[in-house]
């Protein structure tokens, strides 16, 4: 078991400012930079604020930025830099700062209002739902999302351009409508909720221009852009741009 | 003192696990304005962590299961401790509460048929338990998460506010349950964010704050598990139930050391995975003990014929209660023949095809793969006991959830007692936390709406008492003029203490010594300092943490000193037999100063008093279920012949 | 935080007040450039590149080779190819590289293609530029508006890239045939040509329009067994998508100059049989 004193550089303040604040720390065998951030709360920097929660990176609590690269603290481990290296660990920088490490991800919660929520289908109970693991697959690999809202703080359409936070519900919950509308017994269509349309005009849809930085950055390795954007865009092309798709709609709507 | 801000709810919820999240869907559809409280981010509560499976005999899988087998393993599992009535009403609605998750929007793992998958785990007789690959908390939590936002949205257009009937109020903590006379008139809490007081006044307190496993230091549970509920209920008068039955979960991860104790699914066996020593061997076929012995396979051979004909072959022993595989890990390890970090091997790489082990479990591959660098399709896991889940808490009616002596106090999931007796069934907790997280909803807001207008009354005394108690850190000193103590430094020597004395195999000695150590702890928490502010600062939220887990601990110790035999979760070198006579007995804690005055740092006495209780008789029809023969094993003299 | 006023290019984004006070706008210390910059210079290559080549009109016929850009050749001023993709369709007025009636199609097809729109907007736009690192722009608004909202037609360019992947293939299947027409022989053009057709059909076809077509609009797979496996299939190549991109992108360059070379006279396509 070898350890060693490594360099970080840490963002502490708060909304009224801030900067970055040098370390030296102890680090250890088999250890990820959470391991380090506990460490200086518990030797050099008690009132050192961070969210944490399970440590295993199934809560997705621990979300912030380590060289510039948005990460989960829990799941980054220190042999992936070499020892010279110093380290920079900030918060999200897509949201707003509260202390330290912590940021207000308020946003997403909104966000996560916005979408309508699933519609069970009205001629079935508790214990008649019938579904295909084939059915199930594609919204089961969206349903692995921990929230941890690093695809959120890395999506440029709202990190770097604040005034599209209104118009613009991010990957995570563009991937909740495809999650939706790919669920077999959802029942939105029934009750007059066009899930495909809507993600094109009330979440912002059209405002992804595919880049895949959420992909990139998911921890769960799920393929946001090509599983649940892409294949969300090509469902809104059916109901908006798709002229036979509205012919057909036409000719139906005047029979 | 400062003006401390006041709302007012029909019932407040604290904790938004499964639970937590469960009673308050329940009380906002019976009609109750609800609040939740949780201490971390909507969505983050530790049962993600949950992984293997709910379970409900849903007889998806294997026809035979119905609810009178649960009801028989969860008795049998749990030693015949458990408060038979949950356990029943446990396993009779379990199966609507899962199906209940389905019209709400989850998807579970599918049969071929199109049904709800079951898988196998250890205690269960038959394929039981509902799940989504091996994250299966997640699944429960979101789908729960996703239904309250459901009801916030309806609420939204009838209101024009989401939080009108439904609020949850996140990264929040509770210090105090506020009572007028007997009954709960709210709650004080703080905001972390901001380190603002604000009280709730709601006659009707919901507590589902889950486990103490953080007063350990190998363990599975997240910071939040400090035993907040256990405390709160001790403090506003309530008895905690047999608090000396601490499940250690048999495999925990060893290595590297920042990630010891974090779990490994049980699926893992479930689904195949064996357990070996560094002989090669597998161990568990010494480790069967009498009251099991004509369940378990004796040979491999069997054993392995079982996972494709469970009607002709007996299962595993990999798959025997936890309390029984921890215990025999234990023993290896200490006979010498562990695995280099100090645990056993659990092997899945030479036992399935990479491929099937990276569809069943996934987060499982990832888990070794990220943290320590290990592929389990090629090599063998290492694992050990892991502090896991605590079978003891506030005693509760086992109907209405209501805890005993607290007009207003209802508990559910782990933070309650009593359902899982002296230990815990895997995938019984998800189900628990569902039947009793909705049951709690539904007496407490029938208990609120039936006070209509003679709601309780927040003193202002209180509050100014509870705001003084929750700043002390900030002003720590000593009359001695000792240094202020450090927070942190406190947490480590009590994890350590309760893990060297009070963990998996205990004794007499040794415990006595972990109360006075419990005791000197406690007179240096008084002095525990912080530094900075009150916005977003760990170190002081450590600090007041530390006098739940203090207090918790000390149950845990006082308990488990007094249960002179070996039961589920409680092993005692000294006394290493299962004994009948202790069947019936509960071992309740209260605090020893009624007053809720923390001045007791006399380490003989300490702030916990300790009283036997006989339970109440097992229902003839429940106990008609079972042979006689297995009774025996079981039951006292002269409750057989009742 | 929408004030109605159009932040200042210092005080946006990360750098909105709300936010952590950091100046560096990103703080990556990796070579987070290096991939924009090849992609950009790749892209950059095959545009010059097929610009020359497109206007040329020279050197892209030699028998039994027909370059990928000019087939189907479709005016009168084609070169007359025997049994060969020339269709008079546009008679003879077009004065043009007959190359441009056609490449339109395929053209359309890769700047709509869900990919090479990552490799643009990253590369060439720096929209961003890499992950979390700042792009320059003042405003943004996606696919949301004229011009960029045309990028939702790609399933039509699809629809259109099919048959004209079909054409290359019966080009390559006149490539069995030697320089006087006559079958049963094979060059290393055959190769190339093969090469480069198996890979534009595995361009085309795990386009992510086709992923849709095929089976992903479907809610219930159970249903439609045959689509499902077909959407199974589309979404094992569309998983190399990016890789097939770039291969098919040099292989059709490839073809086309390699019957540049053996029509500007450089040297013989060497026989196999």
């Amino acid at each position: 078991m070898s350890s060693y004193e490594a360099r970080f550089k840490v963002w502490r303040g708060d909304t009224e400012g801030g900067d970055l604040e040098d370390f030296k720390v102890e680090v250890n065998d088999g250890e990820v930079v959470l391991d380090i951030i506990h460490r200086l709360q518990a030797t050099q920097a008690p009132d050192l604020a961070v969210r944490w929660n399970c440590k295993a990176g199934k809560c997705g609590s621990c979300s912030a930025e380590i060289n510039g690269r948005p990460r989960l603290m829990c799941m980054t481990r220190m042999s992936v830099f070499s020892r010279e290296e110093t380290i920079t660990v900030t918060p999200l920088r897509a949201f707003p700062v509260i202390r330290d490490l912590v940021t207000d991800v308020g946003f997403n919660y909104q966000k996560a209002r916005q979408v309508p929520a699933f519609v069970p289908p009205k001629e079935l109970g508790p214990g008649e739902y019938r579904m295909m693991q084939e059915d199930v697959d594609r919204s089961q690999e969206f349903r692995k999302c921990i929230e941890c809202f690093l695809c959120q703080d890395t999506c440029h359409v709202v990190r770097d351009h604040e005034e599209n936070k209104q118009a613009f519900a991010g990957p995570r919950f563009l991937m909740r409508v495809a999650e939706l509308d790919m669920h077999p017994l959802d029942a939105a269509a029934e009750s007059g909720l066009d899930r495909k349309a809507t993600a094109q005009d009330e979440h912002g849809l059209g405002y992804c221009n595919i880049t895949k930085c959420c992909t990139e950055v998911c921890p769960e390795g799920i393929k946001i852009t090509d599983n649940a954007l892409i294949p969300l865009k090509e469902r809104a092309v059916d109901r908006k741009y798709d002229p036979l798709v509205w012919l057909g709609s036409k000719i139906r709507r005047r029979s | 003192m400062s003006v401390v801000d006041r709302q007012e709810w029909d019932v407040v919820v604290v904790g938004a696990g499964g639970a937590g999240l469960r009673a308050a869907i329940e009380a906002r559809e019976r009609g109750a304005r609800t609040a939740v409280i949780c201490k971390s981010l909507f969505g983050k509560a530790h049962t993600v962590m949950a992984e293997g499976g709910i379970a409900a005999a849903m007889a998806n899988v294997n026809e035979h299961d119905n609810w009178q087998v649960h009801f028989r393993d969860t008795m049998r599992g749990g030693k015949f401790l458990n408060q038979w009535r949950m356990a029943e009403l446990h396993a009779r609605e379990a199966p609507d509460r899962v199906w209940e998750l389905e019209t709400w929007g989850a998807l579970f793992d599918r049969t071929k048929d199109g049904r709800i998958s079951q898988r196998n785990f250890g205690g269960h007789e038959y394929p039981r338990l509902a799940h989504v690959g091996d994250r299966t908390g997640l699944e429960l939590i979101r789908t729960l998460q996703q239904k309250i936002v459901s009801l916030q949205q309806e609420d939204f257009k009838e209101t024009g506010d989401y939080e009108s009937r439904l609020k949850v109020f996140q990264e929040c903590t509770v210090t105090r349950v506020l009572k007028q006379d007997e009954k709960v008139s709210g709650v004080f809490a703080y905001d972390r964010e901001t380190g603002r007081f604000f009280v709730l006044e709601a006659p009707a307190v919901v507590i589902a704050t889950g486990g103490i496993g953080k007063s350990f230091k190998v363990t599975s549970n997240s910071w939040e598990y400090t035993g907040d509920g256990h405390a709160l209920a001790l403090l506003a008068g309530a008895p905690l139930l047999n608090m000396e039955f601490v499940q250690f979960h048999p495999t925990g991860m060893v290595w590297p050391p920042s990630v010891k104790g974090i779990l490994v699914t049980e699926s893992v066996r479930g689904d195949g995975g064996v357990l070996r020593n560094s002989d090669g061997k597998r161990f568990m076929f010494d480790y069967v003990p009498d009251v099991f012995k004509e369940k378990y396979a004796e040979s491999e051979e069997e054993a392995d014929r079982w996972y494709d004909d469970p009607e002709n072959n007996r299962r595993p022993p990999e798959l025997l209660p936890r309390d029984e595989v921890a215990r025999a890990i234990n023993s290896e390890v200490k006979a010498g023949r562990g695995s280099p970090h100090g645990g056993v091997f659990l092997d899945v790489s030479t036992r399935m095809p990479a491929e099937v082990i990276k569809r069943r479990l996934p987060s499982m591959y990832h888990q070794f793969k990220e943290l320590a660098d290990v592929d389990i399709t090629a090599e063998a896991m290492e694992v050990g006991p892991t502090c896991h889940y605590v079978m003891g808490g506030i005693a509760v009616d086992s109907d209405s959830a209501a805890a005993r002596g607290v007009p207003g106090l209802f508990a559910a999931g782990e933070v309650a007692g009593g359902m899982h007796g002296s230990n815990r069934l895997g995938g019984n907790s998800l189900s628990d936390l569902l039947v009793f997280g909705r049951r709690a909803g539904w007496h407490a807001a029938e208990y609120s709406a039936g006070l209509a207008g003679g709601r309780p009354v927040v003193e202002d005394a209180q509050i100014d008492a509870a705001a003084a108690e929750a700043l002390r850190p900030f002003s720590a000193e000593s009359p001695d003029e000792a240094a202020p103590e450090n927070p942190y430094t406190l947490h480590q020597e009590l994890q350590q203490t309760m893990n060297d004395l009070v963990g998996i195999i205990r004794r007499e000695g040794e415990m006595a010594h972990a109360l006075e150590k419990l005791a000197e702890l406690r007179v240096r928490a008084r002095r525990a300092g912080v530094e900075g502010h009150r916005q977003f600062n760990p170190g002081w939220h450590l600090a007041l943490d530390l006098r739940n887990m203090l207090l918790v601990s000390e149950c845990v110790a006082r308990a488990a000193l007094e249960r002179t035999e070996s039961r589920g979760g409680h092993t005692r070198e000294d006394h290493p037999t299962m004994e009948r006579s202790w069947r019936n007995v509960n071992l309740l804690c209260r605090l020893a100063d009624p007053t809720g005055g923390l001045a007791a740092t006399d380490p003989e006495r300490g702030q916990i008093d300790l009283v036997r209780e006989t339970t109440e008789p097992i229902r003839p029809d429940l106990l008609a279920l079972f042979d006689k023969e297995e009774l025996v094993k079981y039951l006292a003299e002269e409750e057989l012949y009742e | 935080m929408a004030t109605g006023t159009e932040p200042h290019l210092n005080s946006g984004g990360v750098h909105t007040p709300t936010r952590a006070a950091i100046s560096a706008s990103h703080l990556r210390t990796d070579r987070w450039w290096l991939a924009p910059a090849a992609t950009a210079a790749g892209l950059l290559a095959f545009i010059v590149y097929s610009t020359w080549r497109a206007f040329s009109n020279a050197d892209y016929y030699a028998a039994p080779y027909v370059s990928p850009f000019y087939s189907p050749c479709l005016a009168e001023n084609c070169e007359p190819m025997r049994n060969g993709p020339n269709w008079e369709i546009f008679g003879s007025w077009w004065g043009l590289s007959p190359a441009i009636l056609i490449l339109i199609f395929p053209l359309g097809f890769r700047l709509t293609c869900y990919y090479y729109r990552k490799a643009y907007y990253r590369g060439f736009w720096a929209s961003p530029p890499a992950c979390a690192v700042a792009e320059p722009h003042r405003k943004y608004t996606g696919e949301t508006r004229f011009p960029l909202i045309l990028q939702n037609i790609h399933r039509y360019f699809f629809y259109a890239a099919v048959p004209v992947a079909g054409i290359l293939t019966y080009d390559t299947v006149l490539t069995f045939r030697d320089e006087n027409y006559e079958w049963g022989h094979m060059g290393l053009g055959t190769l190339v040509f093969l090469v480069n057709i198996v890979l534009i059909w595995a361009y085309t076809v795990s386009c992510h329009s086709c992923r849709h077509i095929v089976g992903g609009k479907l809610k219930h797979f159970s249903k439609h067994p045959v689509r499902y496996r077909m959407w199974q299939w589309v979404g094992k190549l569309n998983a190399r998508h990016m890789l097939l991109a770039w291969a098919s992108l040099v292989s059709v360059a490839l073809a086309d100059f390699y019957v540049y070379l053996l029509a500007s006279g450089v040297f013989d396509d060497p026989r196999l049989f």
